[in-house]
């Protein structure tokens, strides 16, 4: 293992650390708690956004805490759910009286760790509402299975519901919103490369040299099927074809699109993929109203990247434009 | 079989010393079909219960329970930390201020634990979880429960449950992501599990466990 750390059990606890000194006008640290809030939390008469999940997917999720995004970014241990109490002190720490939307990705012990975090703060008589994204098209739905994953798609969702919020909706229609969003945003990765867990010292699956992981996932679990490298272009095809299989997208209407890089994969790379995904879309007669390119949703040093789609209406259109202004997206 | 207060903590000081010998293999186990750290994990989170230990001395059997259970879910993480913590909650709450446990108490646990991962994890026997090693063992205990020893007849049905997951494919978790693929391996889960009844069993009838 090759890392730039000083202690692996102490990685979260230093990056936090940090992060904090970078943004001390933005966010803090509760204090024995790995749980980054905006500095003005809570904020008043505002339904409060409270997102997270294993670390290791920076700048998710503590990097979208900020103005017209999230109010509280959980951090577990690396790859693992942070735990209830954790996400109870967020949910503290955020609540204005307004009620709190938590945005849990679709795996199984992230969904359970925040439904009892709230559990235990409707205890306190906190209103707490949740949503469950699961925009990875990779793994198929059914009902014998966890059902689809949470991966890029999520930044999205916090964007989108993070606006709704800022312009003074209540909970429940901050709640609508975010699943709007998740139902209309689909999301697919690869991976070309392994990642290593600080803990572990070792990488978490392997690949030869000239091998590619395609419908990889943002922990190294695995992904639909692994084949020989292939350029680009032709990867990209394959990615468009089973995101926008699953997706009813006529000529006319309108997308935002993610180019997601999960670590390792330079910007080069990144813009090589999107000059492709934007004449996929154009040939289709699909009109990409925004297009974000870069490192939101990570799988530590994997090199590999997601591609995602979000179908756009009005309302959406309207929001995702809003401002926003955190560590890790900005926007006028 | 009659457990007082004393004897559960050294059923829960046993249980954590049984997790730390098994830190590998479960890890081992959970690497082929999940991310590999239940080991990892519950180890970490047992260490945690142990540490409380000695200030549970003088307390009901409910309340050392309900710390086991709690104290889990704030140090395990993942999936196994909210399963195991809402069990020992459970079970902390069916047992509130007794200091003695008979059998049919016992088996009162036992079935609020299963029910309280049942309700968390919304799995069912058959799914490839922890599930399948204690719901046949809660149902072999409360069938013999009149019988010289229950609990022995309990960690047989949990060790058959253990064995039954490999012949399944996984419905919850991430090893569902594998589908069938994830055949022929043992869950993690129900192997943990069926570890803490071992370190029940152990400690209670030391000689035919």
């Amino acid at each position: 293992m090759k890392k730039m750390i000083n202690n692996p059990e102490a990685a979260v606890e230093e990056m936090l650390e940090g992060m904090v000194a970078a943004f001390p006008g933005y966010i803090k640290k509760l204090e024995n708690f790995s749980v980054i809030v905006r500095a003005d939390a809570p904020v008043e008469g505002k339904v409060a956004l409270v997102s997270g999940g294993g670390s290791g997917h920076e700048p998710a999720h503590a990097g979208f805490v900020g103005k017209g995004m999230l109010d509280a970014g959980v951090a577990g241990a690396v790859f693992t759910s942070p735990t209830p109490d954790q996400v109870f002190e967020a949910i503290k720490a955020v609540d204005s009286g307004e009620g709190v939307l938590l945005i849990i990705k679709n795996y199984t012990g992230d969904v359970m760790n925040f439904e009892m975090a709230k559990e235990m703060a409707e205890a306190e008589g906190i209103k707490v509402a949740s949503v469950i994204v699961n925009d990875d098209v990779a793994v198929e739905n059914s009902t014998y299975t966890t059902g689809r994953r949470g991966i890029a798609g999520t930044v999205f969702v916090h964007k989108i519901a993070g606006a709704k919020a800022f312009m003074g909706a209540d909970l429940s229609e901050v709640k609508r919103t975010a699943e709007k969003v998740i139902a209309n945003v689909r999301s697919m990765g690869m991976a070309l490369t392994p990642c290593v867990v600080p803990t572990a010292g070792k990488p978490t699956f392997t690949l030869a040299e000239d091998e590619m992981e395609i419908g990889m996932g943002i922990h190294g679990e695995p992904g639909t099927k692994r084949t020989k490298i292939q350029p680009a272009d032709q990867v990209v095809e394959h990615l468009m074809d089973k995101i926008l299989g699953d997706i009813s997208l006529n000529e006319g209407d309108e997308v935002a699109v993610m180019i997601n890089g999960l670590g390792a994969t330079p910007l080069m790379e990144q813009f090589i993929i999107n000059r492709k995904v934007s004449q996929i879309l154009k040939e289709k007669g699909i009109k990409t109203h925004k297009t974000y390119v870069g490192e939101f949703m990570t799988s530590i040093e994997m090199a590999g990247f997601s591609i995602t789609i979000l179908k756009l209406d009005e309302e959406l259109k309207e929001l995702l434009d809003a401002p926003a202004d955190t560590p890790a997206f900005k926007q006028l | 079989m009659t457990i007082d207060n004393k004897v559960l903590l050294k059923i829960i000081e046993n249980i954590a010393v049984k997790v730390k010998e098994n830190k590998e293999y479960l890890t081992e186990l959970d690497s082929a079909i999940g991310d590999g750290d239940h080991g990892i994990n519950m180890d970490r989170g047992f260490q945690a219960v142990q540490e409380k230990l000695p200030a549970l001395a003088d307390k009901d059997c409910g309340t050392i329970l309900k710390t086991v259970g709690i104290t889990l879910v704030s140090t395990v993480g993942g999936a196994s930390g909210p399963l195991y913590g809402t069990a020992f909650m459970r079970a902390g709450g069916v047992s509130a201020n007794k200091y003695e446990l008979n059998r049919e108490d016992f088996l009162e646990i036992l079935e609020a634990a299963l029910e309280g991962i049942k309700m968390r994890g919304k799995a069912e026997r058959g799914d490839k979880t922890i599930v399948d090693a204690l719901e046949p063992a809660v149902l072999a205990f409360r069938e013999n429960l009149q019988s010289p020893n229950p609990l022995l007849k309990a960690l047989e049905a949990a060790r058959e449950g253990v064995d039954y997951t490999k012949s399944i494919s996984a419905k919850k978790g991430r090893a569902s992501y594998l589908g069938d693929r994830s055949i022929g391996h043992q869950d993690p889960g129900a192997t943990s599990c069926c570890l803490m009844l071992e370190a029940l069993a152990e400690t209670l009838e030391p000689q035919e466990a």
